[in-house]
């Protein structure tokens, strides 16, 4: 692919007016579109050369898919990533604060992209730092970057107007969750939501639907809805939200699917994962037609590439 | 019985505030939220569930020798909306006015949310943003409704 093409197709997508990408909140139509459009120009082989760019990584929660993604992303872009490993081999052990730490990073690298357990880490952040800040998941609260990697899957398999789109599993914590119930309702989508009563939409995550008039449904099981969906997004349930066990296992396996369950399903469902899965979708499922989950978390690559080229400063110069 | 005569249940101020139709049962929190507590050596009289003809029962906070802003006073809305405020010099009230609801209230509230980054020793001061019958919080979102005088940041 031709330099100049490259440079002359980057210019022309239009650039997210933000700083920093902290929630779902922020895009609007506008933006999704853009990142999903670049997207799949790399998904399509398109190239930028980004050498001097340098990605900062600060993951305080463990991650394999979306460490690795940027990590491959900012490579691919031309880039390099500088790590600050994990919280035991840092300075945060130490007792450093959160502001102090980003402050620092932010003075080796052109972005950060951070993981944190606590709920606004990433807002915090992007006080502190002049650079773009990405929020990379912080506790029960947002993780807009694997919504935008979903919302590219749900676009390449079922179109993101006039669908329906029904999400299961743990909807109380799930920050991907309340990530893409937000941005789903920048387009035209009908939203079903199956959980156990304990774990339900937050306050906050339904109030922002309401306000965006959103058309959501609740239910306590997937049957009565799943005939009607276009898109099923499972996520797990987590032991460590329930006080016993025997209690967990109750409520985690009556929002378990299998191949026999998705019998009652359309013929061209798309059923998506954030991953990781524990049983809660059956390894049987991965044999249809209708499991999606692993090329879902193969899109992080193209999706996080496009976002980086639109945040970073610059416009990524010629492809080599 | 008028206000004008309630307000003779406690002292009338020379210079200074007097916070007047205060929901009856917040004055201890208006003040909380004012930050004073008698420390800083102000005068203040408190009066509670004094009859008013507005409110049936009303609490009034007056405070001498201290102007309160209108940045400094419009967090009370969010506890006592129909408060108002009267600056008075030398006896007189030369300025009254009510409490408007602020866009954002910083430094108040602290999140319910334990979880909050907000609540973690953070170089922060905490930040609601205003909503039309709530408070959210500017981190983590979460969204205060109730009993918000509950969570007036002591420190």
């Amino acid at each position: 692919m031709g330099s100049g093409d490259s440079r002359r197709r980057g210019a022309a997508v239009p650039v997210m007016r933000h700083d920093h990408l902290i929630s779902a909140r922020q895009l609007s139509r506008g933006d999704v579109e853009a990142v999903l459009d670049r997207a799949a120009e790399f998904d399509a082989g398109e190239r930028v050369a980004r050498d001097d760019d340098l990605l900062g990584l600060l993951f305080f929660e463990p991650s394999t898919r979306t460490k690795m993604s940027f990590d491959t992303a900012m490579k691919r872009l031309g880039g390099d990533t500088v790590d600050m490993g994990t919280v035991e081999s840092s300075s945060v052990k130490k007792g450093e604060s959160l502001a102090d730490t980003v402050r620092v990073v932010a003075g080796y690298a052109d972005a950060l992209v951070l993981r944190h357990p606590s709920e606004g880490a990433a807002k915090l952040a992007s006080e502190f730092v002049d650079v773009p800040v990405i929020n990379a998941g912080d506790g029960a609260g947002q993780h807009p970057t694997q919504t935008l990697l979903d919302l590219y899957t749900i676009r390449e398999n079922a179109g993101l107007d006039d669908i329906t789109v029904g999400i299961m599993g743990d909807l109380k914590y799930g920050r991907t969750v309340h990530s893409l119930a937000g941005a789903l309702t920048e387009f035209d989508v009908r939203q079903h939501f199956i959980s156990p009563e304990s774990l339900r939409l937050p306050k906050n995550v339904r109030y922002d639907l309401h306000e965006a008039g959103a058309d959501v449904r609740e239910h306590t099981e997937l049957a009565g809805v799943l005939p009607e969906l276009d898109v099923l997004y499972v996520t797990r349930i987590q032991r460590e939200r329930f006080p016993d066990e025997n209690e967990y296992r109750q409520v985690a396996g009556e929002y378990r699917i299998d191949a026999d369950m998705l019998d009652a399903a359309r013929d061209d469902l798309t059923v998506m994962h954030p991953l990781p899965r524990v049983d809660e979708i059956a390894p049987d499922v991965d044999e249809t037609e209708y499991a999606t989950y692993f090329d879902q978390a193969h899109n992080g690559v193209p999706v996080r590439m496009a976002l980086l080229d639109m945040m970073l400063p610059g416009d990524g110069g010629d492809a080599r | 019985m008028s206000d004008s005569n309630q307000e003779l249940r406690v002292s009338k101020i020379k210079n200074g505030t007097v916070i007047d139709h205060i929901a009856a049962g917040q004055a201890l929190n208006v003040l909380a939220i004012l930050g004073i507590d008698g420390s800083g050596g102000e005068e203040v009289s408190v009066g509670m569930n004094v009859p008013s003809d507005r409110l049936g029962r009303k609490d009034i906070v007056k405070v001498e020798g201290r102007e309160l802003s209108p940045a400094e006073v419009d967090v009370l809305s969010l506890i006592a909306p129909a408060a108002s405020i009267n600056i008075v010099r030398e006896y007189d009230v030369v300025e009254k006015s009510r409490v408007t609801r602020p866009e954002v209230v910083t430094g108040i509230l602290s999140c319910p949310n334990a979880n909050c980054i907000s609540t973690e020793g953070e170089p922060v001061e905490s930040r609601f943003d205003v909503l039309d019958d709530a408070v959210r919080c500017g981190y983590c979102d979460t969204i205060l409704r109730e009993d918000l005088a509950e969570h007036i940041a002591t420190d």
